[in-house]
């Protein structure tokens, strides 16, 4: 991806954009939107839009069709006539058979992280970070890597429609027209309900059509709206603001109750900067940073803590108030009854903080009480952390509201008749408005409603008008990242499904037919100062230099904490939480396969939603350890009622140790009704917006739970609660670690276990292979894996890997060929909770090799261990004997070849598999082939850095590292000679290329005695 | 015509041992009862084949058998049209019932050969009333047994890959796995086995054909029989063929089943890779050989009235190979607990942990009922000569060997090395209709062939003649 | 007793027995030949196309070079299919109306692309790479033969795996200097010694694991 093909491809966008100017005049000529865009489709890319209007294929397509294989065998190898469709003008740069990379922005929740979209023959195929985007740092998500099936998704509305019945676009505009005109004259009765807007140019068009129609009216609804966080900064710095943390200078960060290792839209950056923290390597002086989590339900970031404290939600607070109490921050009141778990941790971690004055962070969760936010703003001025580790800019949104507020009254307005027409631009609030508010009642109150959703959902079902949405890669915006830094968003294919972007619904509405979102963007810029020149350098940049918000001065007095309405004390009885989904959000990626085949953190569930309960709470309800073995994978599980306010609701329990007692925790975004097939028939799951009312947005005490006798529910968890207690499966080593003063003194402790002495022998009847050339290898460091699955959507969309849904899932045959194994050590109640991701260890003594009777899998001379897809005859020997388990089988025909929409979406470099092969991690071979082709033709070595697999593009901690053990300078070659670097089940002599770096926490000495009583208690 | 039970001699022999007041037990139980001459053992014999009218149990019986050679073809559409997914296995247990079948059938095929060439090696001359059954019950075992390895593949429709021939990929087959051995071990043991049953048949080939009435069937057997006229040119050569037939599959009874031990004893499993696998797995074959033997010997006995020729001796001789092989079965049983103890490694310890109080329990327990303490019965001859305690054991031992393979093969690869991947597996539906199938398809055959080929060789029988032994001593000396 | 079979079933039974191992034989020797027949591997046959283009016009009568065409053929897997523009570049000038050329035209008034039957097609699961061998001295002519001397292009060569790995296990044998990879007519001068000095000079390596093609 050399940066003169971003920057020259340009030219190339942007004809595309003047062309869609162009043709949309023609298209108010009854021209429908389709045909046309056919036609500039097939004089522009013609071998992206043949195959999906007329099925044929040119050969980069044919390689997807992995049927060959199985064809191969019936029709006894004759080869298929093919076509070759060549370009009538093939535009510059673009060199059949190599991507193209464009920097674009994935907006989620109203914030944009900066990415890179791979770009084979104008078909977008894979999603990376732009490096250079302060948010992402070329780190990238599941939602990122996720949203390549979510554009080509067949499910998406393809067709605006009236009152269900397909209409068009004009028709559309034409209805408008008589309501605007009344608008104009009355003013009222004009609404518009968006979701969070950071775009400065969709919010400019907002604030035109405000004016315009000043009756007119905007709201703002988002399930995860971030409403907590706003009013504790609201009240703590007197206004609405935008908090950004740098874990850079942080040696001391406690969350209460945060997940910002994976949650929120700077959570690759902080995961990133945190990081950078808990590296230990050798010759490294800096000292581990350490984490304190004290939160309910177990996330991501607690289980990476050197101390999680699991309290009841309600509890957070009075931790809070007790630490800044002892820092004798301004007028703490404890909440007087409050006893936390171990009643030294405060203290503790009160002293921990003092001594890191303005190097350390307190940062409250999303779903935490304003009080809460506040109490740690205060901690943090206590602390002088404001200006230094924590920074206070202006918001980042257009309009920072409280989005209950809004839409508590819209919907007043609605049931109050005051509104005539009501635009819904993107979000689906009939399915996730607060349930006592009931939307969609109120919604059908009123004359004309309009919906813009990418899926016809429950929303759009009740709306008058529903105009499909474009994908973010297939249109033109902007928007800003957590610290306000502007991307522009430019598309990578034409609208596949005829979708048209919220800015062309707005121009709609003010009158400004003219605008396409290319030239809406554009004109906004140039408005504001840019050039043709600055205008391509954001493009190819993929952000704004120094858009970035400037961080306001630390407030001079610390926030009046005693003024804050505090959430009372702890009462007794279940406390409910309840939280968005890890992997589906709040619903809207409900019909992304690869999201819904994701396995959950730390639950390790699939393809569903539970009630999530500590072991002594489950005891407590009748469903003990003894329902089930916690070894064996049954996968199913017992339905219990839960009951909160006047709602109830069967939900599967799951136990997961380490969860606060005397609470449950629930996910919302599942239960869909409508919205694609997968959404609502494939992965359905239980609907629990119903618990969320406005009053319990995010749960609350007096929640009831009683099991439900014999009704069993099947479960597609990929990991039972596997723990590594030698009592239970034998000293097996599989995960090492020690604390940080353990490892300053004893840096071999990773070698001192059970066998070590057998480790990485050279012992062989054969005399050893030479790799003179590259030998590939892969180090882990399971420190830094925060078990946030963004490696294992990456392998899943670099390597066509193939969903299999729900039931096969729960006979244990997902096929993804890189997995994170989540063990717990110690008392269930609060474990030691560890992330081990495994891909294929490519052995240098492979079990799997020998026993295939065809050859299908060898030894590369490089190392690898390759599996040969259409030489494989099945008999899965080599399964049975890989000690990893990480060979995985299609026991079906899993791969889709016959879904047209999907067959551009796959990478075109890879092979789909067909039915009866093995497959398995490669170390994406193809990415290395790539460099070494590239390299030869140079007559060079591959250099360090070039070749980087999915996994570790993703990773946004950096854990893992890949590259050439032979090269000494490489990255990988370094840290193979690092002191913790162990290779997994190594006394078996596989010699695996695939090592790991033991796990180091960094508790705080103080508490080691004390976090072991306080586990006794909280357990 | 006349049955043993009105011939005199009987009554003549008797009652001069009476008075000699030898006790019972001392009087050896004959491999032929008395009062037969060439022409009764002959008529006997041939008449279940040509004369006698065919009884209406054995159509019920067909009919049962075509049932399940019914279910088995369904079956096979469906795994081929739809894929081994069918089947019950998963990550981590690749191999489920279908190897299990394999194995529990390669095993049964034991038997035969066994009985056929080392007997006759040994010079075992009480071997002659059953070993052309048991090599039918050989070839049908192998023939089921075939079916599992040809369809357990992702996509059977390449098994061929698995031979070395010259190919235009420029490749040759994976010579180090032990799959690759099996093609060769099991192809080569039916092959023999067959070559071996036939040579025998075909002396009995030749008498049917010259007792046969009806032309076409004179045909027929004229046509297998490879025109032998039992001159004595013929009968030299008939004794080297066989001879060397038996040489040539002696060693195979040793082969066959240490190959398929490799299948396990190559990999690193624990629970599979152990050394002493080849001796355990072929003793075990042996034992379930038997024990499947006595299970059809002893009906097929009754109900063609063959006391006469399967005598008590034959019964309580293969009972005590069932005892001998039973016990050696055992001691590798406890092998694997010492090996578990004394290498100290925890995955092996954790496998037998797992084995005796894991979800499997129960199987392994019924493995330890049904091969450890049933054979035991065989201590006393008055099981062993009964014949319906025979066969109680005798089915105990055929379920034994069955959940013998299963605890090898899935109770080892459900939990292995690393926990976070360890599953569970469940037979389904189609896994049992494959096994019903293949033992339909055995039974088929088994009753196709008592039909239409003598089930006892006849000349042989003859040569257990006092009248005969004459001519066996002079053929000893030449 | 009388016989059941006529003298000649004698001879009859020795035949076939014996037979039957030369029959066995035979059949499998018969199926070798035909998985290495045209019928399979399509070596040798015409493709009918839209237009009849003549490469032996082109190359060989008026000497364009591959690359004028096949412009990716030295940065990319794809060798590349030239646009119709590039037809245009000389066919807007000469032989504007000849009748064979009117699907060229129409494809370039109206946009449709022109549609050209695949001749050299390798399996999706060969991941095969124009730009390397190229760039390692191989020659075109080395795979797809004359094409200066077809009139409608037809693939020279097998282009089955074993053909492959003749090759990539003895690049000695089939490398040429960089400069006469595009050179038609180029025949080698003693290989046998060239060879090898420019598998060493290019530092070709014998690529022959799986993962080289198969991925």
């Amino acid at each position: 991806m050399s940066d003169d093909n971003k920057l020259d491809f340009q030219q190339f966008r942007e004809r595309v954009g003047d062309l869609r100017g162009k043709e949309y005049w023609r298209s108010l000529e009854e021209l429908s939107r389709s045909e046309v865009f056919d036609e500039f489709f097939q004089s522009e890319f013609p071998q992206q839009a043949l195959p999906l209007e007329k099925g044929v294929d040119r050969r980069d397509f044919v390689k997807l069709m992995g049927a060959s294989v199985a064809m191969a065998g019936l029709t006894a190898c004759r080869a298929p006539n093919e076509t070759i469709i060549p370009y009538v003008n093939q535009p510059e740069n673009l060199i059949p058979g190599r991507p193209l990379f464009f920097a674009s922005a994935m907006p989620l929740g109203g914030y944009a992280t900066g990415v890179l979209v791979e770009s084979h023959m104008g078909r977008p195929t894979k999603i990376e970070g732009n490096p250079d985007h302060p948010s992402s740092l070329g780190a990238s998500n599941s939602f990122q890597q996720a949203s390549i099936l979510g554009l080509y998704d067949p499910d998406r509305s393809q067709v605006v429609r009236r009152a269900g019945e397909i209409s068009t676009w004009s028709e559309f505009v034409a209805a408008l027209q008589p309501l605007l005109s009344a608008a104009r004259t009355n003013g009222a009765g004009l609404r518009i309900l968006t979701q969070t807007i950071t775009s400065p140019s969709l919010g400019a068009q907002i604030q035109q059509m405000l004016t315009q129609y000043p009756g007119a009216r905007w709201h703002q609804w988002e399930p995860v709206s971030g409403d907590n966080a706003r009013e504790g900064a609201r009240v703590a710095f007197g206004g609405y603001a935008n908090v950004i943390y740098d874990f850079t200078k942080a040696n001391v960060v406690v969350s209460l109750g945060s997940d910002f290792l994976s949650e929120g839209p700077a959570h690759l950056r902080y995961a990133r900067d945190f990081s950078a923290r808990r590296r230990v390597r050798q010759g490294d002086a800096r000292p581990m940073n350490r984490l304190y989590a004290i939160e309910a339900s177990p996330t991501n970031t607690g289980s990476v803590a050197d101390h999680r404290f699991p309290v009841r939600p309600s509890e957070i607070e009075s931790w809070a108030r007790q630490v800044l109490a002892a820092l004798g921050g301004a007028a703490a009141v404890p909440a007087a009854d409050a006893t936390p778990a171990t009643p030294v941790a405060p203290q503790a971690m009160a002293r921990d903080l003092a001594a890191n004055r303005g190097a350390s962070i307190v940062i409250a969760g999303e779903d935490q009480p304003p009080a809460v936010h506040a109490l740690a703003h205060a901690l943090n001025s206590a602390l002088g952390n404001i200006g230094s580790t924590v920074l206070i800019t202006d918001p980042v949104e257009v309009a920072p509201v409280n989005q209950l507020e809004s839409i508590r009254q819209l919907v007043t307005d609605m049931n109050a008749g005051a509104v005539q027409t009501l635009v819904i631009l993107g979000g689906n609030p009939a399915f996730d408005a607060p349930a006592d508010f009931n939307f969609g009642g109120a919604y059908q109150k009123v004359p004309f409603r309009a919906h813009l959703s990418l899926y016809y959902d429950e929303t759009s079902m009740l709306s008058h008008w529903h105009i499909p949405e474009t994908h973010y890669l297939e249109t033109w915006g902007d928007g800003r990242g957590h610290d306000g830094t502007v991307s522009i968003i430019q598309p990578l294919i034409a609208p596949l499904y005829n979708g048209r972007a919220a800015s062309e619904v707005i121009g709609a509405l003010v009158g400004g037919l003219d605008a396409t979102p290319y030239q809406a963007v554009r004109n906004y810029w140039f408005g504001r100062g840019a050039t043709e020149a600055t205008w391509r350098q954001w493009l190819h940049d993929g952000l704004i230099n120094g858009s970035a918000l400037p961080a306001r001065g630390a407030t001079g007095a610390p926030p009046a904490v005693s003024t804050m309405d505090t959430v009372g004390a702890p009462q007794d009885g279940l406390e409910l939480i309840i939280r968005h989904d890890p992997t589906i959000y709040d619903g809207r990626f409900a019909n992304n396969a690869w999201l819904q085949e994701l396995p959950k953190p730390n639950t390790k569930i699939t393809w569903d939603n539970v009630m999530l309960m500590g072991p002594g709470t489950a005891e407590d309800l009748g469903f003990g350890g003894r329902e089930r073995d916690p070894l064996v994978n049954e996968r199913r599980t017992r339905m219990a009622e839960l009951q909160h306010g006047n709602v109830r609701m069967e939900l599967p329990v799951w136990v997961l140790p380490g969860h606060a007692e005397g609470a449950v925790t629930i996910f919302y975004g599942y239960g869909r009704r409508q919205g694609g097939e997968v959404a609502t028939v494939k992965g359905p799951g239980f609907d629990t917006y119903p618990f969320r009312r406005s009053t319990t947005m995010h749960g609350g005490p007096g929640a009831t739970v009683t099991m439900r006798s014999g009704s069993v529910y099947p479960i597609a968890c990929t990991q039972e609660h596997q723990s590594i207690d030698p009592k239970i499966v034998g000293d097996r080593n599989i995960v090492r670690a020690a604390t940080f003063a353990e490892y300053q003194t004893n840096p071999g402790f990773a070698h001192q276990g059970h066998h070590a002495e057998f480790e990485l022998s050279d012992a062989s009847m054969y005399p050893p292979f030479q790799y003179t050339g590259h030998a590939w290898a892969m180090a882990i460091d399971t420190t830094l894996c925060t078990g946030c699955n963004g490696c294992v959507a990456a392998c899943v969309a670099e390597n066509n890997i193939s969903v299999v849904g729900k039931e096969e899932v729960v006979r244990e045959r997902e096929m993804h060929w890189l997995r994170i194994d989540r063990y717990f050590k110690g008392d269930p109640g609060n474990p030691e909770i560890y992330h081990q991701p495994v891909p294929c260890m490519q052995c240098e003594n492979a079990p799997c090799e020998p026993v295939c009777p065809v050859a299908a899998t060898s030894h590369s001379e490089e190392g690898l261990n390759d599996m040969t897809y259409n030489r494989c005859v099945g008999t899965r020997y080599c399964s049975n004997n890989c000690p990893y388990k990480v060979r995985r089988f299609n026991f079906f025909h899993y791969a889709d070849y016959d879904t047209p929409a999907l067959k551009p979406m796959r990478n075109p470099d890879v092979t789909v598999r067909t039915r009866g092969v093995m497959e398995k991690c490669t170390y994406c071979v193809q990415r290395i082939n790539h460099a070494r082709i590239e390299a030869a033709k140079q007559d060079r070595r591959v250099r360090d850095g070039e070749v980087v697999t999915a996994c570790q593009q993703a990773c946004p901690t950096q854990a893992i590292v890949f590259g050439d053990m032979n090269d000494p300078g490489s990255g990988v070659a370094q840290l193979k000679k690092e002191p913790t670097n162990y290779a997994l089940l190594g006394e078996l002599n596989t010699r695996p290329r695939t090592t790991y770096l033991a796990t180091i926490r960094n508790p705080n000495p103080e508490l080691a005695a004390a976090a072991a009583a306080g586990k006794a208690e909280a357990h | 015509m006349a049955t043993p039970k009105d011939t005199t001699p009987v009554q003549e022999i008797r009652p001069t041992t009476q008075e000699l007041r030898i006790p019972e037990r001392f009087i050896p139980t004959p491999t032929i009862e008395p009062g037969h001459n060439f022409a009764t053992i002959t008529d006997h014999i041939s008449s279940i084949v040509l004369r006698r009218k065919t009884p209406v149990g054995w159509f019920i019986g067909l009919l049962i058998a075509m049932g399940g050679v019914g279910l088995l073809s369904v079956s096979i559409s469906y795994l081929v049209g739809k894929g081994v997914g069918i089947w019950g296995i998963n990550h981590p247990v690749g191999w489920g019932m279908d190897i299990i079948n394999f194995v529990w059938w390669i095993g049964i095929g034991h038997a035969g050969t066994l009985i056929s060439a080392i007997l006759l090696l040994l010079r075992q001359d009480w071997r002659t009333s059953i070993n052309r059954f048991a090599e039918a019950m050989t070839l049908f075992a192998v023939a089921s047994a075939g079916l599992y390895p040809a369809l357990h593949t992702g996509r059977p429709w390449y098994d061929y890959w698995l031979f070395p021939y010259p190919n235009t990929m420029g490749l040759w087959p994976q010579f180090r796995s032990p799959l690759m051995w099996d093609v060769f071990a099991v192809s080569t043991y039916a092959t023999v086995s067959l070559l071996f049953w036939y040579v025998g048949l075909i002396p009995d080939l030749a008498t049917l054909r010259d007792r046969a009435r009806n032309l076409w069937i004179k045909r027929v057997y004229g046509m297998f029989a490879m025109g032998w006229r039992g001159s004595a040119r013929h009968w030299h050569r008939y004794e080297h063929a066989y001879l060397l037939l038996a040489g040539l599959s002696t060693p195979l009874v040793l082969s066959v089943h240490t190959i398929v031990s490799f299948d396990f004893a190559v990999a690193q499993i624990p629970g599979w890779h152990a050394t002493f696998f080849p001796p355990y797995f072929v003793a075990g074959a042996v034992f379930a050989g038997f024990a499947m033997v006595l299970t059809l010997a002893i009906p097929a006995r009754k109900f063609f009235r063959l006391e006469d020729f399967i005598t008590m001796k034959h019964l309580e001789n293969m009972g005590k190979i069932l005892l001998a092989t039973g016990l050696i079965v055992v001691y590798a049983y406890a092998m694997e607990w010492f090996y578990g103890w004394y290498s100290g490694n925890p995955f092996e310890i954790y496998m037998l942990k797992n084995r005796s109080t894991g979800p499997y329990m129960s199987m392994y327990a019924a493995l330890w009922i049904c091969n450890g303490l049933a054979p035991q019965l065989m201590w006393f001859k008055r099981f062993r000569t009964s014949t319906f305690w025979l066969f109680v054991v005798a089915m105990f031992v055929n379920v034994g060997m069955w959940l013998e393979r299963f605890v090898i093969i899935p109770a080892s690869l459900h939990r292995d090395f690393l926990p976070s991947s360890w599953g569970m597996y469940h037979g389904t539906f189609w896994d049992w209709s494959m096994f019903i199938g293949s033992i339909g398809l055995f039974f088929a055959l088994l009753f196709l062939f008592v039909r239409i080929l003598p089930m006892i060789s006849i000349f042989e029988m003859r040569t257990l003649l006092p009248e005969a032994q004459a001519h066996t001593e002079e053929e000893g000396a030449h | 007793m009388a016989q059941i079979f006529h003298r000649s079933a004698n001879t009859l039974s020795r035949v076939t027995i014996f037979g039957a191992i030369f029959i066995a034989g035979f059949i499998l020797w018969v199926i070798g030949g035909i998985v290495r027949s045209p019928y399979f591997t399509n070596q040798g046959v015409q493709r009918e196309q839209a237009v009849p283009f003549s490469h032996q016009h082109h190359v060989g009568g008026l000497g364009i070079d591959c690359r004028y065409c096949h412009t990716s053929v030295e940065t990319s897997s794809f060798a590349g299919i030239p646009p119709t523009s590039t037809c245009m570049n000389c066919h807007s000038q000469i032989w504007t109306n000849a009748a064979v050329l009117e699907p060229v035209r129409q494809s370039f008034a109206s946009g449709q692309s022109l549609q050209w039957n695949r001749v050299h097609r390798v399996p999706d699961f060969v991941h095969f790479n124009h730009s390397i061998h190229v760039a390692k001295g191989i020659g075109c002519a080395s795979c797809h033969g004359r094409v200066d001397r077809m009139n409608l292009v037809y693939q020279a060569t097998p282009m089955t795996m074993e053909w492959c790995l003749s090759c990539h296990r003895n690049p000695e044998k089939f490398v040429r200097p960089r400069d006469q990879v595009f050179n038609m007519d180029y025949v080698p001068v003693n290989q046998k010694q060239l060879g090898p000095q420019l598998v060493k000079q290019y530092n070709i390596r014998k690529l022959t694991s799986c993962s080289t093609c198969h991925y």
